[in-house]
């Protein structure tokens, strides 16, 4: 067996090692930049190590309420979000993944055809707010509460559960739903798991719906708040507030410490995670 | 034994008592706002609603064919979607390839890890390091170009740009997530093709050429047609987050357009209009491109 390193090797290791710089540059730079001192930043001397040490800018960042509200509200409608969600495509998967099923056919063929055309922006919004859920934290959460492409996931996982734990269930006097909360639920954490993390992604980075149904400020999510800091410069309040004194902190950092203070918590777990991420991916493409 | 519907309905009581606030979702939140299409074929006033708001037949579509917009914009977003597929598609294959050749666990391992991590990022974040790190001022990218001697180039202000940024961000959010499906067809191949390749004195070029390649092919097949069927579904988020009044002709996309002139500007019924026609040249799409990946493989969407 041929089993030494040649060029291509070297070459293949070396690309991919350069694929993965390119991956966390971006990061790197931005941390370098949020802690480097102000007179550094200006005369653009920081690459990808910082240059001082300053905590001024994160100072800055946290004084900021907008950025306390959001992130407060974001991780309400993610754990309201994903609660739900998760509790409505577990029953909806469950339910349709009966063989059988009386008009399940039918019920599949409803929900598969809204993957395939919506009603679009507009007649939503409508919708949306013909119900008097704009600018409540509902908007946020019940618009997008059941993914059909997770309930499917799901369906095909409880599908492939074997047949016999249902008989031995009803053998053991189960009813169907103590079968559901006995017998499927506790042999479906992995599944549970990955489609759960996979909304609260979805909710945690979900500008959209915050864009055309909420427009109280203290109903924004962390995105909205990221956005108008970094994006529309909404930056005056945070340059001149008390907390700063009269230290200066560079715009650059500024915004550079607001996008990380708003990617944190996923960079934070997402070692973690990640495991449940793949397989998720790797049940998506089994029907994909 | 044949059951009737009732007691059909009385054995799966539960499933149906189960079903029942998930249907109820699906008809409030997806069915409804579909009956909603038709303001697109009303002079919709939010005040009198649908009810009241006078039919006007297809106005609204004329109007939209009229419009010298509707070309920019229609041709903005297959452009950026055939771009998308025609760079983004083969990136996570070549990722997948070039990792299926790692013989370094740890460092595969690593470089994988490293590669999805963009994906998970939200939309915004994205767009604002992109922002940030494109800025013509402070921007990164344009201290490189000023110490390398080239003048700073305000790439978000100008049209030409966009496609290029738009493209190559999607590709480093989603390269590395894509390619898992490719590294998952990897494995099902049979060590002994490798094996017997290597007796041949195939290089490791030929391996690829002849062994890899041709292992995940169904996979990048029914892959390639499903993402032919979804390359007009360009997210709206990016697009809107990074497209400014300056990039117009290149960075307006339908979703964008219909954002501007229905919830924006308040013409309800002409932005229905345009969505709908969208949608349904989308539907057609998708739906065919589902038919053929059918015949490739016995996966499909269902």
């Amino acid at each position: 067996m041929n089993n030494r390193t040649g060029l291509f090797d070297v070459v293949n290791i070396l690309l991919l090692g350069l694929f993965a710089c390119m991956m966390l540059f971006p990061f790197v730079h931005m941390a370098a930049v949020s802690i480097s001192s102000a007179d550094s930043v200006v005369e653009n001397r920081v690459g990808l190590w910082p240059d001082g040490f300053r905590l001024d800018a994160y100072a800055a960042v946290f004084q900021d309420n907008r950025i306390l509200v959001g992130y407060r509200n974001t991780l309400m409608y993610v754990v309201l979000g994903t609660t739900l969600s998760l509790l409505f495509t577990t029953i909806g998967a469950y339910s349709l993944s009966r063989r059988n099923l009386v008009f399940g056919k039918a019920f599949m063929l409803m929900i598969v055809f809204t993957m395939l055309f919506s009603g679009g922006l507009i007649p939503t919004y409508l919708t949306v707010r013909s119900y008097h859920l704009l600018d409540t934290i509902w908007a946020m959460v019940l618009p997008g509460l059941v993914s059909s492409w997770y309930l499917i996931i799901m369906r095909t996982f409880f599908q492939g559960l074997p047949r016999e734990l249902e008989e031995s269930g009803k053998i053991d006097g189960l009813s169907d739903l103590g079968i559901l909360l006995r017998i499927v639920l506790p042999l479906s954490k992995p599944v549970i798991m990955t489609i759960s993390l996979f909304y609260a992604v979805q909710i945690w980075g979900n500008f959209f719906y915050a864009l055309i149904f909420i427009r109280k400020a203290d109903l924004f999510p962390l995105q909205v708040m990221i956005r108008n800091i970094v994006m529309m410069g909404q930056t005056s309040d945070m340059t001149t507030s008390s907390a700063v004194g009269d230290k200066k902190v560079v715009l650059e950092s500024l915004k550079y410490a607001v996008i990380l203070v708003g990617t944190l918590p996923i960079m934070l777990v997402y070692p973690f995670i990640q495991k449940h991420f793949v397989k998720g991916a790797m049940m998506g493409s089994v029907k994909g | 034994m044949k059951s009737s519907v009732i007691g059909q309905l009385k054995r799966d009581r539960v499933f149906l008592l189960l079903l029942a606030p998930v249907l109820v979702y699906y008809v409030l939140f997806k069915y409804v706002p579909m009956f909603g299409i038709v303001i697109s074929f009303m002079d919709y006033n939010l005040f009198k609603g649908i009810a009241a708001s006078p039919w006007v037949g297809l106005k609204y579509y004329k109007q939209f064919f009229e419009n010298p917009d509707a070309l920019v914009i229609v041709k903005n977003t297959a452009l950026l979607g055939f771009y998308k597929l025609l760079f983004g598609f083969p990136a996570p294959i070549l990722l997948a390839v070039m990792l299926n050749e790692l013989r370094d666990r740890m460092f595969k391992r690593f470089v994988q890890s490293v590669s999805y991590l963009p994906y998970f990022l939200s939309t915004v974040v994205v767009s604002s390091m992109l922002v940030m790190l494109l800025s013509p001022t402070t921007g990164w990218l344009n201290r490189l170009f000023q110490q390398m001697g080239f003048p700073a180039v305000n790439f978000l202000q100008e049209s030409e740009w966009f496609r290029t940024i738009y493209v190559a961000s999607e590709i480093w959010q989603q390269a590395g997530w894509n390619s898992i499906i490719f590294l998952a067809a990897m494995t099902t191949i049979d060590p002994q093709l490798y094996e017997a390749a290597r007796m041949d004195g195939a290089s490791r070029f030929k391996q690829i050429r002849h062994v890899t390649l041709p292992g995940i092919s169904t996979a990048v097949v029914i892959m390639f047609i499903l993402q032919v069927g979804h390359v007009l579904e360009i997210g709206f988020e990016k697009v809107f987050l990074l497209a400014n009044a300056a990039t117009y002709d290149t960075s307006d996309i339908i979703s964008t357009y219909v954002y501007r002139v229905g919830i924006l500007q308040g013409s309800y019924s002409y932005g229905t209009a345009i969505d709908l026609f969208m949608a349904v040249i989308g539907f057609a799409l998708v739906y065919a491109s589902n038919k053929i990946s059918r015949k490739f493989g016995e996966t499909s969407l269902w």
